[in-house]
């Protein structure tokens, strides 16, 4: 009988324990960590500022996830997160379902990202103009003979549906930013779950072509150089190309804050935007929003 | 005279709360459903339930959206056939090996290798499968891509095999001592035995062991997601790609507006997949309650 007494008082403390550390965990979390999810095209970019924004501030912690530009947005509306990162613009109902939960979400342009569209370093093709890219995107053109490369069918590889780059590259590449256009990708397109999947797939195949944030370019994959149209000149994917917007397919990179950003959500945003934090970005791979 | 009522008292506790538990679970069944169809069935106010089932495209976020998931239907039932059709036949050999003829110790040593099989997380087969069977698939069959329906099926039935064989192998191991005595009685050999004899009275419990292995398939996501490609086309070949039904869900999630269009789609595949998987259980019970019989 003893025994169970003190079996029972044990496990008493031990529940209060618990519970009072949770208790002050929660409290301390709150008043010194910032969460950010969104764009897998940024998580790297994110991860490098959060570690630079920490060691300037060692009290606070940001924690950066990635999911896709849907699930960063998804994740601020029901305010599991503070940020979240978009490879993308807003969608007018995402705006819609903010206002609906009581808050103007802010969007503030951090960076801009050149996309590469990357073939197998073998594949004699090394230019494309943004019509053949439509083209072999949509599944119009199958073989890499069409285009000037050798007989061999096309592999096109693109990222899923909750990507901000794939709905980005859909909208300005294969639609041209005609908003009335019905283009799709190919039925056929691979769907990959991650840019270093298209990466990997690219790497050790040689009919594939595939497309991710020039900061993924490694030397496994070739990098095409894209023309606007057959008369203008091609151009590769380098940060003083994107800068230049001479690039054709490049994209801001955005944060977006629930209502205008406040308190240490607002210092981290500073932060980004300043110079030291726009180092970053070029250490990163990808082009500052303005030249420094 | 106290005693004894505190431990009727006591027995009643127990014997509600083990009541309680039981009841419990087909709540949560029951609720997950609801929850399902009242999510998915508010994409039929817009789009006929026939659109959706043999609609040919699926383009869930274009303007206008077009949810048509035969492509997907179609994608998942080749993958698991595949699967089936590689696990079923090697499970339960495996399974009768283990039960019949293999000498004690090595016996224990397969068991234990099976059930470690069965622990590997889905992620990682599917990761092997990537990187592994992916480029191998692609040289032997000079393919353009190695991220193919067989791919996933190879990979699925690695899954699907630990159940096969140890729900098959406690069947064959429950056919009574009687029927093997009687059967080499008779001058039967060890293989007739085995296999008229040990085969046969175990089957509807085989049958059970193959039914839940292929539920096992037809709801696996991860590791497909990874090796088949996920193109969302009618497949017309094992060598092509295909995007299975739950692959679809587990991408898409992420990114639909909730309670849009996009989402309702999503929940109204779950509910598709929620049938088949209920079918094959179904199916699955009837013969595990006739081989007790």
């Amino acid at each position: 009988m003893a025994r169970k007494k003190s079996l029972l008082s044990a496990l008493a403390i031990t529940l209060i324990l618990i519970i009072g550390l949770a208790a002050c965990s929660r409290q301390s979390q709150q008043a010194s960590s910032i969460q950010i999810k969104g764009s897998d095209t940024m998580v790297n970019l994110g991860q490098a500022w959060a570690e630079a924004f920490m060691q300037a501030h060692p009290k606070v912690s940001v924690a950066v996830t990635g999911g896709g530009s849907g699930t960063g947005i998804a994740a601020l509306l029901s305010n599991t997160c503070d940020i979240a990162e978009l490879s993308r613009e807003l969608k007018p109902e995402e705006i819609v379902m903010a206002r609906e939960k009581g808050f103007e979400p802010k969007q503030i342009t951090v960076a801009l990202d050149g996309l590469a569209v990357v073939v197998h370093p073998a594949n004699p093709v090394s230019q494309l103009t943004l019509d053949q890219l439509a083209a072999i995107f949509s599944g119009a053109v199958t073989n890499w003979k069409e285009i000037g490369g050798a007989d061999l069918p096309i592999v096109v590889l693109s990222r899923e549906v909750n990507s901000g780059t794939h709905v980005y590259f859909k909208e300005h590449v294969l639609r041209r930013n005609q908003k009335e256009s019905q283009v799709e990708f190919a039925a056929n397109a691979l769907m990959l779950s991650s840019s270093q999947a298209i990466a990997d797939e690219v790497a050790q195949n040689s009919g594939a072509i595939g497309y991710f944030g020039m900061g993924y370019i490694s030397a496994k994959e070739k990098a095409l150089a894209i023309a606007k149209d057959a008369a203008a000149p091609f151009i590769q994917p380098t940060i003083d190309n994107v800068l230049s917007q001479a690039y054709p397919i490049s994209r801001p990179l955005l944060m977006v804050s629930r209502g205008q950003p406040r308190d240490l959500v607002a210092d981290f945003l500073n932060f980004v935007l300043s110079p030291e934090g726009q180092k970053i970005v070029i250490k990163i791979d990808f082009v500052p929003v303005k030249k420094i | 005279m106290t005693s004894n009522r505190l431990r009727k008292l006591k027995e009643w506790f127990i014997e509600k709360a083990i009541l309680l538990s039981g009841v419990f679970s087909v709540v949560f069944v029951l609720l997950i459903f609801l929850f399902l169809l009242r999510e998915g069935l508010s994409l039929f106010r817009g789009e006929g339930v026939g659109d959706f089932l043999f609609g040919k495209s699926w383009y869930p976020i274009s303007d206008p959206p077009r949810f048509g998931i035969l492509p997907l239907i179609l994608g998942s039932l080749l993958v698991t056939l595949g699967a089936a059709a590689i696990s079923v036949p090697i499970g339960i050999a495996a399974a009768l090996y283990i039960a019949e003829i293999a000498p004690g110790r090595l016996k224990e040593g397969l068991k234990a290798g099976i059930e470690l099989l069965a622990a590997i997380p889905s992620v990682v087969i599917g990761f092997i499968g990537m990187i592994t069977l992916g480029p191998w698939i692609k040289s032997i069959f000079h393919i353009p891509t190695g991220l193919t329906a067989l791919t996933g099926s190879i990979t699925l039935a690695f899954m699907a095999m630990p159940t096969i064989v140890s729900i098959a192998e406690d069947a064959i191991t429950a056919v009574p001592r009687q029927y093997r005595e009687a059967a080499i009685a008779m001058g039967a050999t060890k293989w007739q035995t085995t296999w008229r004899i040990v085969a046969r009275a175990a089957r509807p419990g085989m049958v059970a062991a193959v039914m839940l292995g292929i539920g096992r398939v037809i709801g696996e996501t991860m590791a497909v997601m990874m090796v088949t490609g996920n193109a969302a086309m009618i497949p017309s070949s094992f060598l092509q790609p295909v995007r299975t039904l739950t692959a679809t869900i587990a991408a898409e999630m992420g990114e639909s507006v909730q309670g849009g269009a996009h989402y309702a789609a999503l929940f109204a595949i779950g509910i598709v997949l929620f049938i088949i998987t209920f079918l094959i259980n179904g199916v699955a019970d009837i013969f595990l309650h006739r081989s007790r019989r």
